[in-house]
């Protein structure tokens, strides 16, 4: 009787953290990717404690109690530093569309790298100057 | 009253113990669920901090049903009373930046107590 109730918690917790993983992916914004995180990591929590039931270990509790607050150290960092993000920004873009962007900058690689270091560059310089506005 | 077998209280702990296994579980699941097929930020903050949390409680009464020790229990504790506190306040600030970044319709609040977005 444990093992089965053990087995559908499992897929039951693993299907969530799927459907967690899908909000990742698919945004729309940074703040939803935190939220969808914060459950990946409380899913990670049941699965350890699903764990634990099955073999009555206690040396994995502890898991759970630094688990539990990285899953709130991170959203929370997450929402303090969002900021507002263009239109059609927060996504995972397609490898064709990375390629199409590639070529229509129609640089090889290796001076794009350059070019934005270059530009790096500029920007420390300009930050630690104090350029007068 | 008669002698009760020892044996009697483990086997109705680990029945315990089971049911509150697939209630977390399945509690689990449905924040899971919500995330994917909610519409909005707010929407999908509900389903995060609410059964989750629930759910997470219920699983770790099972793993205290069965691990039956004193020190785990007071970790266990320990893990719930960590999220029943960090819970709202991540909430508050995923709801809070969600609305000063625009991503949260101001039609959502009634009343809307932030005043109007930037």
């Amino acid at each position: 009787m444990m093992l089965a109730a053990v087995i559908a918690a499992a897929v039951l917790v693993a299907v969530a953290a799927m459907l967690a993983l899908v909000r990742v992916e698919r945004g729309p914004s940074m703040l939803d990717r935190a939220v969808a995180l914060d459950t990946l990591t409380v899913t990670l929590v049941c699965a350890i404690a699903i764990e634990a039931v099955w073999s009555r270990r206690t040396e994995t509790i502890p898991i759970l109690v630094a688990l539990s607050m990285v899953g709130f150290v991170g959203s929370v960092t997450m929402a303090r530093f969002a900021a507002k993000e263009p239109e059609g920004e927060g996504r995972v873009r397609t490898p064709e569309e990375v390629a199409a962007q590639a070529r229509a900058a129609d640089v090889p690689r290796g001076e794009q790298r350059d070019g934005a270091r270059a530009i790096d560059a500029e920007d420390d310089a300009e930050s630690t100057g104090g350029a007068p506005r | 009253m008669t002698h009760v077998d020892p044996g009697l209280w483990t086997t109705i702990a680990d029945t315990v113990a089971a049911v509150c296994l697939l209630a977390g579980a399945f509690l689990t699941l449905a924040a899971g669920l919500g995330l994917v097929r909610f519409p909005s930020l707010l929407a999908r903050m509900h389903t995060v901090t609410k059964p989750q949390v629930l759910g997470l409680i219920l699983l770790l009464t099972a793993l205290a049903l069965r691990v039956r020790s004193w020190s785990a229990v007071a970790m266990l504790v320990l893990v719930v009373a960590f999220q029943l506190v960090t819970s709202p306040v991540a909430a508050h600030m995923v709801g809070r930046a969600g609305f000063r970044t625009g991503k949260v319709d101001p039609e959502d609040l009634r009343p809307n107590e932030f005043g109007e977005p930037d």
